[in-house]
């Protein structure tokens, strides 16, 4: 009698052979209705048609490219485009939003108001409709000629934002690059010297490697290679903007509504977060005398980040999700393209599968590195 | 509650004196509310003069310098006064293609009834004490009595075809039937992906997190354009009855994790007491985990319920008539082409009143449910 299956296992096999059955069934019946039609409109399936000519202008790009490079091409463009986006809108947001949430908490009256406001306002107007708002003011503003010039250098008018810049060029990236590794380096040195200074209790300063790892050394490779850092101001020649970084209008929109919208979400996670450290901690630190700023920085703020990175992670895959609404302003992202692709192609089932891959790709990669930079600040338990 | 806010920074806060007049009493406020500190006080000062700035900039172009009513279609007097003032006469000219579309002018009475009843019938749910089963006859009423206004072709109401459906119905309807479809699909996926069953579960893993890693625009996309490549031949489904189903699936996908984060937060020991009471799976869920969970995660179904509201504007991009795109559309008219700052600011306030108040009942709810 005991070696026969219990009810409920039997129970449970019948079920999900039903379940799986339906799900099976759903599919296939779909997949064959997909194959019918894709015959009788003579679509061909597959990817061969990224090697075809895309011939769709590109208007904002960081990568060279022209009508008449093929589509994949086109869709490497759109998913740097989405990059372009996503990341430097993640971390103005968090910026932006940590800013806000800590604001809320002030003691300061006016200030906390405001910062509920904002968060307020924001979080209750859909995100596409800010978009529109923010492109048609970006629209509105004056022409060329007689832009906004808040600080000598940036011109703020309907073709965009133009800021001075240091065209990145040969000798310039080598210089960065050793800036980088010096980083690196000092990264690692420092927990050595933490280390050490754990072990015998002798503070070690640090700065004296920091000036040489960040100054020193990327200055002996300027001078070394001949690096120019001239910063080439931009000039309205005619009736457009020559020298700088442009940044269009669609991209600058989509880039404050995004900002804007997000930090309104991590606001309130910063605010919650920062309130889950318990009170104890900030009457002990006021007992000891600390500054508040201080309190802040290095009591309350490390523990509120164990409370705050998870939701975070989920505002930064919204954020980037959300880019895709560039389609509204003609921004053109991934998603774009891919829509464009489409309706130039036919090829439905392949441009949603790359817009799919695309962000799942997007999504496991913010994911994973968040995972890891949570397991890096969880508690240890001894 | 415990915030940083009333920290008692200001000895004063407890000093009698000065509590017994209104004026000493607006002064002891002030001084710790706004001028606490010297870092305080600079910042409230320039916070005044940034608000003050801004208020008078907003109400110069808001009400003094704005138009309110303009005659015919002659907007030069608006165009002449364009960056220092509002043109307001956008809105009654306009409000009536922004609420209801392209539906037919004579007829309008009945989308507008329409809103009416969502609204009564978002403000029943809300009401605690009638949480009960004859809820679910009066959804059904209601929604029977919206398809009739909305369709007509009964009652001597004449009949509207549903491409003429437009604006602030049309946003409500793929809201409420996303989500009161969306809700039980949500729950049957939360059970799956709880369940021990290794199928069932990955299928239902699979279809969230498929659905959840994706952008909501590309499920629009999909349902635009893929949805009649699956379908047989000869089957064609409207395109806002696509949407429709786009959002069941999207708002399942979210509802569905919010609910197996309440169904987390059973304790075991519920599950064993139902299994020793022998009851079946469907009863033990149906009476016992499921209640329990779903009053769990109200809040934060109620914060989903708010961005899936907002979200429905997107159908835009394929181009279905709800409130947005009906703003959109109503500043294509060249003689209005300049005003849709005005129209964005009417349309975000009617999104901001519905999501407001759902987000004020959340908290409501909330401080309601806190122990103790």
């Amino acid at each position: 009698m005991r070696l026969r299956p219990n009810r409920q296992q039997v129970n449970g096999l019948v079920w999900q052979i039903v379940v799986v059955a339906i799900a099976v069934a759903i599919i296939g019946w779909l997949w064959s209705n997909a194959l019918h039609n894709l015959s009788v409109r003579r679509i061909s399936t597959g990817f061969a048609f990224l090697g075809r000519e895309a011939g769709m202008p590109i208007a904002d790009t960081w990568l060279a490219y022209s009508p008449r490079d093929p589509y994949v091409r086109a869709f490497i463009v759109g998913i740097v485009n989405t990059l372009r986006v996503a990341v430097i809108g993640i971390v103005l947001a968090t910026v932006l939003g940590t800013l806000i949430g800590i604001a809320r908490l002030s003691s300061n009256w006016l200030l906390s108001r405001l910062a509920a406001v904002y968060v307020e306002v924001l979080r209750d107007v859909p995100l596409l409709l800010q978009l529109l708002f923010w492109y048609v003011l970006m629209q509105g503003l004056p022409a060329a000629r007689a832009a906004w010039k808040p600080i000598e250098g940036v011109f703020l008018s309907n073709r965009g934002l133009v800021l001075p810049a240091i065209p990145l060029e040969g000798a310039n990236l080598w210089v960065i690059a050793t800036a980088a590794a010096g980083l690196g380096a000092l990264y690692l040195l420092r927990r050595q010297l933490v280390a050490r200074q754990m072990a015998d209790g002798i503070a070690r300063p640090l700065w004296p490697y920091a000036l040489a790892l960040l100054v020193g050394l990327p200055a002996l490779v300027s001078f070394g290679l001949g690096a120019s850092w001239t910063i080439t101001l931009p000039e309205l020649r005619g009736f457009n903007f020559v020298g700088g970084l442009t940044l269009a209008p669609e991209y600058f929109a989509l880039l404050i509504a995004l900002v804007t919208y997000t930090s309104a979400f991590i606001a309130e996670i910063v605010r919650s977060g920062i309130q889950a450290v318990p009170r104890g901690q900030w009457d002990a630190a006021n007992a000891l005398g600390l500054r508040r700023i201080f309190v802040l920085q290095r009591i309350v703020l490390p523990q509120a980040l164990r409370v705050i990175i998870p939701p975070m992670t989920s505002q930064y895959l919204n954020l980037t999700k959300n880019s895709s609404l560039a389609v509204a302003v003609a921004y053109q992202d991934v998603v774009s393209i891919a829509n464009t692709t489409l309706n130039q192609t036919g090829q439905a089932i392949e441009a949603i599968a790359l817009i799919m891959a695309v962000f799942l790709t997007i999504s496991l990669g913010i994911s994973l590195l968040m995972n890891w930079y949570n397991a890096r600040i969880a508690l240890v338990e001894r | 509650m415990t915030s940083i806010t009333d920290a008692p920074q200001n000895p004063l806060r407890f000093d009698a004196r000065s509590r017994r007049t209104p004026a000493g009493r607006a002064i002891r406020w002030l001084r710790a509310n706004l001028f606490a500190s010297v870092t305080s006080s600079i910042i409230s000062v320039l916070l005044i003069a940034l608000l003050a700035k801004a208020f008078i900039s907003l109400v110069q172009w808001g009400y003094w310098n704005a138009i309110w009513i303009v005659s015919g279609n002659q907007t030069g007097p608006c165009r002449s006064i364009r960056g220092f003032g509002a043109c307001w006469a956008v809105i009654p000219e306009k409000y009536r293609f922004i609420l209801f579309g392209t539906y037919p002018f004579n007829e309008q009475w009945r989308p507008a009834l329409v809103c009416l009843t969502f609204i009564a019938l978002f403000w029943v749910s809300s009401r605690r004490n009638w949480w009960r089963k004859e809820l679910v006859l009066v959804w059904a009423a209601a929604l029977v009595l919206i398809g009739v206004l909305m369709w007509g072709g009964v009652f001597g109401l004449s009949y509207v075809p549903q491409d003429r459906w437009g604006g602030l119905p049309v946003t409500l309807i793929l809201a409420t039937f996303g989500l009161a479809f969306g809700f039980p699909l949500g729950i049957v996926v939360a059970l799956g992906r709880h369940s021990k069953l290794p199928a069932i579960r990955s299928l239902c893993v699979l279809y969230v997190e498929l659905i959840r890693g994706v952008p909501l625009i590309s499920l629009l996309f999909m349902a635009s354009v893929m949805f009649p490549l699956f379908l047989p031949d000869g089957v064609n489904i409207d395109k806002l009855l696509r949407a429709q189903i786009a959002f069941v699936l999207y708002a399942g996908a979210y509802l569905a994790e919010v609910i197996r984060g309440g169904l987390q937060a059973i304790p075991r020991g519920q599950h064993d007491a139902a299994d020793a009471l022998g009851l079946t799976y469907w009863k033990k869920n149906g009476l016992i985990i499921l209640p329990q969970a779903i009053r769990h995660v109200i809040p934060p179904l109620v914060n989903t319920f708010i961005a899936f509201f907002k979200d429905t504007s997107l159908v835009l991009i394929i181009g279905i008539f709800d409130l947005l795109t009906t703003a959109k559309t109503s500043i294509i008219d060249p003689a209005w082409q300049q005003f849709s700052v005005e129209v964005y600011v009417f349309v975000g306030l009617i999104y901001f009143v519905f999501c407001f108040a759902m987000s004020r009942y959340s908290r409501q709810l909330e401080a309601q449910s806190r122990p103790g």
